[in-house]
């Protein structure tokens, strides 16, 4: 699960690949034809930044005689949106400590 | 206590101390003291020093930060980044004297500003696709 985190946020630091998956996610499933039109770089530079996103789950392929189309996996965005969750727990959990510590130490 | 922003995605503790701000600061950058509440560290109250922060990893976190000071106004302000499994944020810490107290702000924002970005367009930055997320993934329950 931890691997699986660290691939979401290294595929979503890159804002081609970001600009893709959003794509994908709000226009549906698309060809890498298309997506290539979109992004305004290369195939391969396309095909690469996909597969970067299939590793981490983002996104899905699926063949269809010489094309291949991807649709988005919103799903795997999970690990981002506990961010916020994970951080809130982390940080109040700390100014307890922190208060402790004051209150421990002197002027 | 809590307030997540909506518009930046950010992370807002606020509380009133009992203590001088010039207390808290050494709490804040003298790093034996910061590895009693925080984490353990090198940290160094100097505007560029790169230090890790480190504590036991837990399920989904590694607990390991790399961090960066950003800006210090002593006994005031104190902002350094913070980047855990290669997404980055930046804390800041605000301390105003007051009611023989001093109110403590900490802002963890969620993520870097577009200027990090090397798009161009700078459209599909961080903040934008932050703020789209949960449209995007409407479905999704949270834990």
């Amino acid at each position: 699960m931890q691997a699986i985190a660290a691939d979401v946020f290294k595929a979503l630091s890159d804002p081609t690949r970001r600009a893709i998956f959003e794509w994908l996610a709000h226009d549906g499933e698309q060809t890498v034809h298309r997506l290539t039109a979109r992004a305004g770089v290369s195939q391969p530079a396309v095909s690469k930044h996909l597969a970067m996103l299939k590793h981490a789950r983002l996104v899905r392929d699926r063949r269809e005689g010489r094309e291949t189309h991807y649709s988005a996996q919103p799903r795997a965005l999970a690990p981002l949106i506990d961010w916020m969750g994970h951080y809130g727990v982390f940080w109040r959990e700390r100014f307890s400590r922190l208060e402790d510590l004051l209150n421990k130490i002197e002027k | 206590m809590n307030t997540p922003n909506p518009t930046t995605r950010s992370l807002v503790i606020e509380k009133d101390m009992p203590h001088p701000p010039e207390k808290i600061w050494r709490a804040l950058t003298q790093a034996p003291l910061i590895g009693q509440w925080l984490m353990e560290t090198d940290f160094l109250p100097v505007v560029g020093h790169k230090f890790t922060l480190r504590t036991k990893p837990v399920a989904n976190w590694n607990g390991m930060v790399d961090g960066e000071v950003l800006a210090i106004e002593a006994n005031q302000r104190l902002s350094y980044t913070w980047v855990s499994m290669g997404m980055p944020s930046v804390v800041t810490w605000t301390l105003t004297p007051g009611n023989g107290g001093t109110r403590v702000r900490m802002e963890h924002s969620g993520f870097p500003s577009e200027e990090s970005a090397s798009y161009k367009g700078a459209s599909y930055g961080w903040q934008k696709f932050i703020a789209s997320l949960e449209r995007v993934a409407g479905g999704l329950d949270r834990p």
